[in-house]
């Protein structure tokens, strides 16, 4: 399974990456848009993690623009803002309430990983 | 009917200033209350009272000079009656003198032949006698031996025969006399009339007087038939002021009168006067010209002044009866304005209460909101750090036996969940300031609210029993709004038990499946019956003292008439106390709107 992480908080990409790495998972990270679009078009990515809110370009806005480049690729997205907002919107853009709030569980991660991958 | 009272008392008589600045109250209720009825009173009363006064006053002058006026009229007519009374007895005692002469007169059959004519026409006459000019009765006819009685002593005789010619005066009454009543040989009150008889003879002249008695019944029936009312009295004096003819309550006839002889008067006169008694009394008196009497009236004021008073009475009961219903309406209507001014005051001061509440609760949750969100991230960065020493261990078997580190590890782990758990109860909040309609499911609502009570309710062995079945649907309201009021609801809760209570939630569908009815029971001290009345209006508290504001369940009531449903309330002191909500299941905000502008 391969998968790309975007969040602004390098030390927390880069951590979780090395985690889902440990667990055979096959991770990328970006910490803005621009690194996460050139590994779009670097490579092909199964699911994309997406904190929703990040400075120049949020999570919504990037998903969009990803789905161009990769269509079929699925979602979900990361937010430390539990709001109804970005409930809301994130449910919207993905279709499913694929939304995991910060900080994260590893277990429940992975166990959304493979629901996604498998539906 | 204390209790009775308490329940009328219009709230603003209890009213006492506790706030400062803004939301002080705009007026001092009591003072109003007092000033209004007073002024009222004072504006409606003071015209009625004069007017009811003054008027008293004419009408009872009206009526007294009435009295006056009838009274006067009465003796007027009566002193014209006895002059004519006495001049006809006068004027038939002349006629005899002028047709008899002094021998016929002299002879004592003709004198008796005389008297009994006299009888026949006028019944009263009693005797009759011719004296001479020394004063010697001549001829007498009558019943008693008069016959050479001399009068020359006595007054009225020296008074009649006066002989200076110079002075002769023409009119009869001057030539006749009329005496004072008195009792005589037969001992029954009676009067004398003498009449003068002078007659020129050649150079001499001839004097003689003729003397009759009267009996005073005629005269007595006279004076009882004058129309003198109830408790009236009319009778003759004398000049000395003895009584001359029978009296009803002033004496006995030959006895003083005991009231002071009237000035002499030419005219009818009536004075208001008092009787021995000390009553009030008129005095209608009059001169009788030519007799010795004086004619009086007398009559009891307060007898005649009693249908006047009568009909004053009910003047006075009706003015009574007004003053009453004037007190009444007044002191009505001013309760009820100052009360609705005390209401739309208490409004205008729960809505300021609302607004600041609302303000200050959106501050925190932008306060909250923006720490929740700061604290996040870096506690993300600490989970996954600590996720991957974790999974370090696990993985690289040289660490996996180091139980002690992996338990660290774990430690710092359920820390950073611990801390998430309240950053998302900061961030829930926050999210509840907004007005927001959703679908949501109230067994995750009701949950929700309850995360935040699980410890104080373990810590104080309080059991929370929550019974919402499946059949109760996901419906369509504000979820902020909802928690606030199940918040409030469950903080009320568990401030009125002591420890070791219970505390149920239970949701029932209402029977036409419009609603949602949930209940929240507590097994607390119960709220007496005075008080649930008051329960729900802004600043009515009981935690006196203890930091209550009193504005808890008036907010709850705000909430929950502003997602368009209903609160109730049960309550038995000393079992406890449940709030029943009634929610739609359909949210129609426009309801909502106009609840909330109802309840503000």
């Amino acid at each position: 399974m391969r998968v790309l992480l975007v969040d602004d908080e390098e030390e927390l990409v880069a951590t979780l990456a090395e985690r889902l790495e440990m667990r055979g998972i096959e991770a990328t990270w970006a910490t803005d848009y621009r690194a996460a679009l050139a590994a779009v078009e670097e490579k092909e990515f199964d699911i994309a993690l997406l904190d929703v809110r990040m400075p120049e370009m949020n999570g919504l806005e990037l998903k969009r623009l990803i789905e161009a480049r990769q269509p079929g690729m699925k979602f979900i997205f990361l937010t430390g803002h539990g709001s109804e907002e970005d409930f809301n919107a994130c449910s919207a853009e993905s279709g499913k309430q694929y939304y995991l709030i910060k900080p994260l569980q590893i277990e429940v991660l992975m166990a959304k990983l493979h629901e996604i991958a498998h539906s | 009917m204390q209790d009775g009272w308490k329940r009328y008392k219009p709230r603003f008589l209890e009213y006492s200033e506790q706030s400062s600045g803004m939301y002080k109250s705009l007026f001092n209720f009591r003072l109003l209350w007092k000033q209004s009825i007073a002024t009222t009173l004072a504006v409606v009363l003071l015209p009625l009272f004069t007017l009811a006064v003054v008027d008293y006053k004419i009408s009872k002058e009206a009526q007294e000079s009435e009295l006056l006026l009838r009274t006067s009229r009465v003796v007027s007519n009566a002193r014209r009656t006895l002059i004519s009374y006495f001049d006809e007895r006068k004027f038939a005692l002349n006629f005899l003198t002028l047709d008899n002469t002094y021998d016929q007169l002299l002879d004592p059959q003709r004198l008796t032949q005389l008297l009994d004519n006299l009888k026949s026409g006028l019944g009263e006459w009693s005797d009759l006698g011719v004296i001479d000019h020394t004063g010697v009765q001549r001829n007498y006819a009558g019943p008693y031996p008069l016959l050479g009685m001399d009068y020359s002593r006595q007054e009225w005789y020296q008074k009649l025969s006066y002989t200076d010619t110079d002075s002769y005066h023409e009119t009869i009454s001057m030539r006749s006399n009329i005496s004072d009543v008195f009792l005589g040989f037969r001992n029954t009150p009676h009067i004398v009339i003498s009449v003068l008889h002078s007659n020129r003879l050649g150079l001499d002249w001839l004097h003689y007087v003729l003397r009759a008695s009267l009996d005073i019944d005629r005269l007595n029936t006279l004076l009882a038939q004058l129309e003198v009312g109830g408790k009236g009295d009319a009778f003759l004096i004398n000049h000395q002021g003895l009584i001359q003819t029978p009296s009803r309550f002033f004496g006995e006839i030959m006895k003083k009168f005991p009231l002071a002889v009237p000035p002499p008067s030419e005219r009818t006169q009536v004075v208001e006067g008092r009787d021995p008694q000390g009553r009030a009394i008129l005095i209608g008196y009059a001169y009788i010209t030519g007799t010795p009497f004086i004619l009086m009236v007398i009559k009891q004021k307060d007898i005649l002044m009693e249908t006047w008073e009568a009909a004053g009475a009910k003047l006075i009961f009706f003015l009574a009866g007004s003053v009453l219903a004037i007190v009444a309406v007044v002191f009505g209507i001013c309760t009820y304005l100052v009360n609705s001014i005390y209401q739309a005051d208490q409004k205008r001061l729960a809505s300021l209460h609302q607004v600041e509440y609302a303000n200050k609760m959106a501050s925190i949750g932008r306060l909250s909101a923006g720490v929740a969100h700061e604290i996040n991230n870096p506690l993300a960065i600490i989970n996954e750090k600590a996720g991957l020493i974790k999974d370090l261990f696990t993985f690289r078997q040289e660490y996996a036996s180091d139980h002690r580190l992996l338990g660290l590890v774990d430690s710092i782990i359920a820390s950073v969940e611990r801390c998430a758990t309240i950053t998302r109860q900061l961030l829930n909040f926050a999210r509840n300031i907004q007005v927001n309609v959703q679908k949501l499911s109230l067994r995750q609502v009701v949950a929700d609210v309850l995360e935040f009570q699980t410890k104080e309710a373990g810590y104080r062995s309080i059991t929370i029993n929550v019974d919402i079945p499946d059949e109760i649907p996901e419906f369509f309201s504000d979820r902020g709004k909802l928690q606030q009021v199940f918040i409030n609801l469950v903080n009320n809760a568990f401030a009125a038990m002591k420890d070791g209570g219970r505390l149920d939630i239970t949701s029932r569908l209402s029977p036409d499946s419009t609603h949602i009815v949930t209940s929240v029971s507590d097994t607390g001290c119960g709220i007496p019956a005075e008080n649930i009345k008051k329960i729900f209006e802004p600043f009515f508290t009981t935690k006196s003292g203890s930091g209550g504001t009193g504005l808890g369940l008036s907010i709850t009531y705000g909430l929950v008439k502003e997602i368009g449903g209903t609160i109730d309330i049960k309550s038995i002191v000393g079992e406890g106390t449940t709030f029943i909500i009634t929610l739609p299941l359909e949210y129609h905000a426009d309801t909502g709107e106009t609840n909330a502008r109802t309840v503000g």
